[in-house]
């Protein structure tokens, strides 16, 4: 019978580590934290894994590694994690961006990188998982526990953010490269 | 279609979540709002940005062989205890069915069970008859007398049934004396009797065996064993002496 469990978890969970780890990672924004958390979250899924009847192994697991990567951020730090939603960007013009420059802009995926990074976790979770991990916004509200007209709210407000923070490290960038004529210029290409 | 309500639906256009409803006032309000429409082309762009593989984790191989070796031994600690139990269990339940079966057998074929108890009694039977002559004499008998009308009246309050005693001294089988025992599970009548130099122990007991049955005989440790039942008694006749000789002292004792 254990044996039948174990094949069965393999089956259907063990290849979900590549997003449970990319969905750690993002949430915990640290390597060794998000190797901890995965550890841990699998282990649990293990032992819950009776529980699961569905087909959908990915959500399931998913949502065990959302679980334990807030219980882990409340135990370790993060002051951030607690900060509240504030809507002040709601009322951000998005003539203030141009799509083309935008576009540019999105060439330097470490730009992208930091700027997601630095989003309150709860917009950071929603955007990781429809961007990276495209899902539907049914498995996003099942994993966040959130209703679905919620997960597209955040997403709107989420993308509002990063774009907000995509100019200003734009803007950062070009300004710390003025002085310069080389560095980071070739990665802009 | 307000803007601010385009602003939010935009994202359920972008992600193809909106009914076809929304879909279709979603893409009219686009092609007449240039505000909303730049939006739209922002979130596209901002889209194909955030979909950069380099911006994905995946677990490394030396996380992914460590989570599958410890989910392994948690699986392994998980069966161990439980498998010893369902060992248990299946050893319990192949000697209850054992148990069953040999009930069974019991029952059903008296055949089974009727040579193995009678054996069993034999060699109990052999061990008293060795006992009560390595005890030389002194404890052959409880009373030591050749006058059936003393020993058969010796059993009286001591045996809850009178056993038939007679001498057959005529016949050279001559009565020696008497002996209580306790066998099978009960007191048992024991009358001893001389041929020659041989002691016969014959043992007698009531039986709810109704007749007679036809003698059996057993061969122990180079004891001759006979066994019938006759006139609601069980009768044992056990020495060492030869077959032929013990068999004409079973038939003195069932004509009596």
């Amino acid at each position: 019978m254990q044996h039948e469990k174990l094949a069965s978890f393999e089956d259907a969970v063990l290849p979900h580590l590549d997003a449970a780890h990319n969905l750690a990672r993002w949430l915990t924004r640290s390597d060794s934290d998000a190797d901890d958390v995965v550890q841990e979250a699998y282990l649990r899924a293990f032992k819950f894994f009776g529980g699961f009847h569905g087909t959908d192994g990915r959500s399931w697991v998913l949502a065990i590694v959302r679980n334990t990567c807030y219980t882990w951020m409340q135990h370790n730090r993060s002051p951030q994690f607690s900060a509240p939603l504030d809507d002040e960007l709601e009322n951000i013009e998005s003539e203030d961006l141009d799509p083309e420059e935008l576009l540019q802009q999105s060439q330097d995926t470490e730009i992208v990188r930091r700027a997601l990074q630095e989003l309150p976790v709860e917009y950071r979770e929603v955007l990781v998982l429809r961007e990276l991990e495209e899902m539907s916004y049914k498995e996003i509200a099942g994993i966040a526990d959130l209703p679905v007209g919620t997960v597209m709210s955040r997403l709107a407000r989420g993308r509002k953010r990063l774009q907000k923070a995509l100019t200003k490290h734009m803007q950062a960038e070009v300004l710390s490269e003025l002085p310069k004529s080389t560095g980071t210029n070739s990665r802009l290409r | 279609m307000s803007c601010q309500r385009a602003q939010e639906l935009i994202h359920g256009y972008v992600d193809g979540e909106l009914d076809p409803e929304n879909n279709l006032e979603i893409e009219r309000h686009i092609q007449e709002c240039q505000v909303c429409a730049s939006t739209y082309r922002s979130q596209t762009a901002l889209r194909s940005s955030l979909r950069d593989k380099s911006l994905y984790y995946p677990a490394s191989e030396k996380l992914k062989k460590r989570i599958q070796s410890v989910v392994r031994k948690e699986a392994k600690s998980e069966r161990s205890p439980r498998s010893l139990g369902w060992r248990w269990v299946a050893v319990g339940a192949s000697l209850a069915f054992m148990l069953l079966i040999g009930v069974m057998l019991w029952r059903v074929l008296p055949g089974v069970s009727g040579p193995s108890s009678d054996e069993l009694l034999a060699q109990e039977l052999v061990s008293n008859h060795v006992r009560s002559l390595l005890l030389s004499g002194s404890h052959l008998t409880d009373v030591l007398s050749s006058d059936q009308h003393t020993v058969k009246p010796w059993f009286d309050g001591k045996v809850d049934f009178a056993p038939p005693v007679k001498d057959f001294a005529s016949q050279d089988f001559s009565l020696y004396g008497g002996r209580l025992e306790y066998l099978n599970n009960r007191s048992v009548a024991t009358l001893i009797y001389q041929h020659r130099s041989h002691y016969i122990n014959l043992y007698i007991w009531p039986t709810e065996q109704r007749g007679s049955t036809e003698e059996i005989t057993f061969q122990r440790q180079g004891y001759n064993l006979i066994h019938w039942t006759s006139s609601g008694m069980n009768y044992w006749a056990i020495s060492d002496l030869n077959n032929v000789e013990l068999h004409e002292f079973a038939r003195l004792v069932q004509q009596q």
